[in-house]
């Protein structure tokens, strides 16, 4: 889950990173941004769930009430990737030369906690990589608190000095850091630009992802993205668990596993048509959980047809037959609407079913496929 | 038979999570199989039996009175990581984790404690390793699977049934079938298979079955051309349409900010020489045509 920034930022000053003084407004605090604000210049960011945001000209410096009235009203109207924001970060406006670059992330490729510093900040890494700029790599483990030499390795990335001071502040910024990744079950932590005031470190920006995974041990409901507009069939998806995914075009894809499901996705737009969502209902799915998944997808993508692809293992193809049946008979989905695949465990007994009921039942993805695009 | 550096030695499995529902279905199919399966694990539960397997209460114990060699993990979420290290810490392998929804980080600690010990981790979120006519250390189901030459590596589960099952259609059993897992950080790579399969005199031909997300489909054609692989490699990447920054199902299958999406992967596949299948259907005719076979 992608943290707002105000989120991260918050996660980090708990763990003891300083991050500049700042208040979080929404549209409804538009009539008092005077009494909110007492000390300029300030820095307006928008909040949005992903990067960039410099470049998409949602940052805005403002030197007094008016000029913040004026910034705050534009960003609010701001469009980005589709988004508009819902919230703004207004914070001081912290003067410095140098910028740097820190983060920590569970690595998929290194199987550990990996550091990477660097001395330019500013820009994303991927750009400093391009640009041949030099990225400390430090793999970690989480198992072990990082040592004094991890430490070194960053002073001296960053300050090119290895002076006593300087990694005690560095220390100072990574340990917490690293807690933090332990602490909240972080698979992100990244700080560009991170600026440095003498006295230590300061935060000027936080890209956070929690784990999804971690929700038996972590609160994750109250952030932004956990809340976000979420439709009434990605609540139920997610109460129901299965995984689902509302797409922009015309034909409803379901399936049992998520690799199945998204090779036939593949396949419909590879025949010309446009999926109108994404949803696996997982292994072992009752008869219920079709029908309920069915209804979800009828009410709120409101696709041309629907799609099911079901390669039976554990999931029962009777129960899935009966699934579509109830969800014809109770959900009122037009029958004609479907195209079903239906191979593996009790296919006969599920395809006897639904060809009882006038439903014709494929046996090969690539003629199910042909099939559904003659909307 | 056995496959260095995925299943070093004869199996003699444990089931850990046994009294479970998953546990007791899985057991019953893995017996049904051939597996030797000598003895389950759930603490509090030993002394009980499940289809004729002894369960005990810790792994010393079935260690002790059942001689085990690998493990496969039923144990819910919040209790995996526990599960596995008790069976790192007797030096059972590979330890496969079928368990979905694990956290990243107990993976790493699973896996970073696992390579200290020489113990491979297969998954999480994985349907297992099977090596048909030998041993099943999975959940897929039976009857997809049958003795032949051709090794499947994939991170999906009922897609890999589907494609095993379209090779068997034309005449083409597996070798080993090996399910890396879904999740975002997972014990045994594409490359680790690949190595392993590299001078296997069983093995004429590979199947990757890919997705979005991550690298490891582009680690894995760096390996081939490295090495010099020279055993045909067939791959297909699921989720060519999936948008970014949404995820596809499994933890792991995320296009964020421009990488890990399908192109990188299949462009890195066709830059070493591998067949690229662009539906599922797809990769069976293209091990046959390889293979010659009609």
């Amino acid at each position: 889950m992608f943290l707002l920034e105000h989120e991260g930022k918050e996660i980090l000053r708990r763990y003891g990173v300083r991050t500049p003084r700042g208040v979080v407004v929404t549209r409804d605090d538009l009539d008092r941004l005077d009494s909110m604000v007492e000390e300029y210049p300030v820095i307006v960011k928008a909040q949005f769930l992903f990067g960039g945001r410099g470049k998409a000209g949602a940052v805005k410096k403002a030197d007094n009430p008016k000029e913040l009235r004026e910034v705050v009203e534009k960003l609010f109207q701001l469009e980005v990737r589709g988004a508009t924001p819902e919230r703004l970060l207004i914070e001081e406006f912290v003067p410095h030369e140098e910028e740097y670059y820190i983060s920590i992330m569970a690595s998929k490729s290194d199987k550990s906690l990996l550091l990477l510093a660097s001395r330019y900040g500013g820009v994303d890494v991927e750009e400093l990589a391009r640009m041949g700029r030099h990225i400390l790599r430090i793999s970690l483990s989480p198992d072990e608190a990082p040592m004094d030499n991890v430490y070194r390795a960053v002073a001296k990335t960053f300050f090119g000095s290895v002076d006593r001071d300087l990694v005690s502040k560095v220390a100072g910024l990574v340990k917490p850091l690293f807690d933090a990744v332990l602490g909240e079950d972080l698979l992100l932590v990244e700080i560009n630009p991170l600026v440095f005031l003498g006295d230590g470190f300061m935060a000027l920006d936080a890209k956070v992802i929690i784990d999804d995974n971690a929700g038996f041990r972590r609160d994750v409901t109250g952030f932004y993205e956990y809340n976000r507009s979420m439709t009434e069939g990605e609540r139920i998806a997610r109460e129901t668990g299965f995984a689902y995914v509302p797409l922009k075009g015309d034909i409803a894809v379901i399936g049992n596993g998520a690799g199945l499901v998204m090779a036939t996705l593949d396949l419909v737009k590879y025949y010309g048509g446009e999926p109108a969502c994404f949803l696996d209902v997982g292994g072992g799915a009752s008869a219920d959980r079709i029908a309920k998944a069915l209804e979800v997808v009828y009410r709120e993508v409101s696709p041309k047809r629907i799609f099911i692809n079901i390669f039976a293992g554990i999931t029962r193809c009777d129960e899935v037959a009966k699934g579509i049946v109830e969800a014809v008979d109770r959900v009122g989905i037009p029958p004609e609407m479907f195209v079903i695949r239906l191979v593996g465990t009790l296919e006969d007994v599920g395809r006897e079913i639904l060809e009882s009921r006038g439903f014709r039942v494929y046996k090969d993805m690539d003629e199910a496929a042909k099939e559904v695009v003659k909307i | 038979m056995i496959l260095p550096g995925i299943i070093d030695r004869e199996v003699r499995l444990l089931v850990q999570g046994i009294t479970g529902r998953q546990g007791r279905f899985h057991t019953e199919q893995m017996l049904k199989y051939g597996t030797k399966v000598v003895a389950g694990v759930t603490p509090g539960k030993g002394g009980q039996e499940v289809h004729g397997v002894p369960v005990y209460d810790t792994v010393e114990e079935a260690v002790r009175e059942a001689d085990p060699t690998a493990s496969i993990i039923f144990v819910p979420a919040p209790y995996a990581l526990d599960a596995a290290a008790e069976s790192i810490l007797n030096g059972l392998s590979p330890v496969v984790v079928i368990t979905e929804g694990i956290p990243a980080l107990d993976t790493l600690r699973m896996v970073s404690m696992a390579s200290r010990r020489g113990v491979r981790i297969i998954g999480p979120n994985t349907p297992g390793v099977i090596i048909p006519g030998y041993t099943k250390i999975g959940i897929m189901p039976n009857q997809y699977f049958s003795e032949g030459r051709v090794a499947i590596v994939s991170r999906s589960g009922t897609l890999t049934y589907e494609i095993s099952k379209q090779l068997l259609d034309r005449g083409l059993g597996q070798r080993i079938v090996v399910g890396v897992g879904g999740d975002y950080v997972i014990g045994t790579s594409f490359v680790d298979v690949l190595r392993a399969l590299k001078d296997d005199e069983r093995t004429d031909a590979v199947v990757i079955i890919g997705e979005i997300g991550g690298d490891d489909e582009e680690r894995a054609a760096r390996y081939i051309r490295e090495s010099g692989f020279d055993k045909p490699v067939v791959a297909y990447i699921a989720g060519r349409t999936a948008p970014e920054g949404k995820r596809m199902g499994h933890a792991g299958a995320i296009v964020s900010e421009g990488s890990g999406t399908a192109e990188s992967k299949i462009q890195s596949f066709k830059d070493v020489g591998a067949y690229i299948a662009y539906r599922p259907s797809e990769v069976a005719q293209i091990v046959a045509e390889v293979l010659g076979v009609e």
